[in-house]
């Protein structure tokens, strides 16, 4: 870890590397440096196939650099469901950056992940973090009407749409709107982006205007942009910036807390299930179970109630006769 | 429980204008499973060498239609040594003489694809390299 602390990116990618492939020593690594995890600013963009994210992830970089701020870019493309290959291909809109010193970028296959990110997702922005960069980047993949993990891994969610690919309508029932901290309608120069803003601009205000005990709550600002062009850029910053005022006094603590929680709570769950399926042989008992025509609850029941002893769960034998339905 | 996958970068350096060979490699790698970096055309020996330290591939591969291979190849496995990334496995493929093929051999290639090489075996050959590779590393440690 002397190298990384050094701020060599080779131990950066490396330490990377650890966490993707779930690697033992990631967990050492991490806690080698963890207490300087927090001082980055973490962004997320997600948003449809094709709207522009890495366009414009490449774009607000180079203005963050104007600004003297260093930048940590993770770009997360699929891996195919059938032979979990993946084609990286988001590096290529920000060529302009390789070789800035003050800049590091890396691409990452979702690998069975199905919510926008990968699992070592948060892992490698704790990295880059705790390596120095000020400000993160988070991109997802393209992102149909489902996958928000990227809310897990970000302070401030930006969303980019752009003409053609659907209305504000689909904008509020898949989801986009309330992941959103700011919307972006990318492509500017293209004709039907005025029109999908003041689209965008009604569902946000009915939106705002429905919601129950609001007060406190965010309204998301909808930018217009075009990042291929490197127009109206700054605005995004600007309401990502604005994001991050609603965010301080205690609000940004929060909620990065309450995803640390989560956090836990998901690797728990994963060490639980590769314990349980690995290395107790559960997995013949279960079978053994099934074959006797018990149904998958009842199986789940014993199990559970076997490995945690005498602690009450959902959905266990005892708690249904409790429940009067046996 | 680990999981691994061999990462590839498949650059292009130089000025020629042809990546369609290079975009049929990163393809059939990434059908043998492979999670493959493409960048596109014209990069420079140093940008393929910062792009692999930060991508912490395993395999770098270069394709050359130009002829331009024998001063453009050396010069990324330079860039590469300085960076630290010796380790990686590094081929080559294009329109490449064989007097050529041996000379890069012979110089930290571990292996050129000529014209005409069959795609899957070029999977394959990453595929068996990598497989003893790691072997030995999980032997080493
Ligand atoms: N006209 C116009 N085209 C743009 C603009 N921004 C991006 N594009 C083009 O849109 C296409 C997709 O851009 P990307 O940045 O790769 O989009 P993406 O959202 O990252 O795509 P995925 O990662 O594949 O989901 C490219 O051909 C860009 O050149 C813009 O502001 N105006
Ligand atoms: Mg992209």
């Amino acid at each position: 870890m002397a190298r990384f602390l050094s701020g060599d990116r080779g131990a950066l990618a490396r330490a990377i590397s650890w966490a993707e492939n779930a690697d033992d020593r990631f967990q050492a690594a991490l806690s080698g440096v963890y207490e300087r995890v927090g001082r980055a600013v973490r962004v997320g963009v997600t948003g449809p196939p094709g709207a522009g994210k890495s366009t414009l992830v490449n774009e607000v970089a180079r203005l963050l650099r104007e600004m003297e701020r260093t930048v940590g870019i993770l770009a997360v493309d699929p891996s195919s469901p059938f032979t979990g290959g993946a084609l990286l291909g988001d590096r290529i809109r920000m060529e302009e950056r390789t070789l800035d010193p003050g800049v590091f970028i890396r691409s990452m296959a979702s690998r069975g992940s199905h919510g926008g990110i990968a699992r070592a997702s948060v892992d490698a922005c704790d990295m880059m973090d705790a390596w120095g960069l000020d400000e993160i980047l988070i991109e997802t993949v393209g992102v149909g009407q489902a996958e928000y993990d990227v809310v897990a891994a970000a302070d401030t969610v930006v969303v980019v749409l752009c003409p053609g690919a659907g209305d504000g309508i689909q904008a509020m029932k898949s989801g986009l709107l309330e992941v959103a901290d700011v919307l972006v309608v990318n492509k500017s120069d293209v004709s039907g982006a005025a029109r999908l803003a003041l689209d965008l601009e009604e569902s946000v205000h009915i939106r705002a205007t429905t919601r129950k005990h609001d007060e406190e709550k965010w309204v998301p600002p909808v930018v217009s942009c075009s990042a291929g062009t490197a127009s109206g850029v700054d605005a995004v910053i600007e309401g990502v910036e604005s994001h991050r005022r609603f965010l301080a006094d205690g609000r940004l603590e929060g909620a990065r807390g309450a995803k640390r929680v989560e956090q836990v709570q998901r690797v728990v769950t994963e060490r639980l299930a590769e314990g349980v399926w690995d290395a107790r042989g559960w997995r013949t008992e279960v079978e053994v179970l099934l074959g006797s025509g018990d149904t998958p609850y009842d199986v789940a029941s014993q199990v559970l109630g076997e490995i945690l002893g005498g602690i009450p769960v959902a959905g266990a034998p005892g708690a249904r006769k409790e429940a009067g339905c046996s | 429980m680990t999981d691994r996958r061999i990462r590839v970068l498949v650059a292009k350096p130089g000025l020629d204008g042809h990546d369609r060979g290079a975009k049929t490699v990163a393809s059939v790698l990434r059908d043998h499973g492979m999670e493959v970096i493409y960048t596109g055309l014209h990069k420079t020996p140093a940008m393929i060498a910062e792009i692999a330290v930060q991508e912490d591939v395993d395999v770098v591969g270069l394709s050359i239609l130009s002829g331009a291979h024998m001063e453009l190849f050396p010069r990324v496995r330079k860039e590469l040594e300085q960076r630290g990334m010796a380790h990686v496995l590094l081929v080559g493929g294009g329109i490449i003489p064989r007097e050529d093929i041996e000379a890069l051999e012979g110089d930290g290639f571990t292996k050129l694809f000529g014209p005409g090489t069959n795609t899957d075996s070029i999977a394959e050959f990453i595929q068996t390299e990598m497989q003893q590779r790691w072997a030995k590393e999980g032997a080493d440690a």
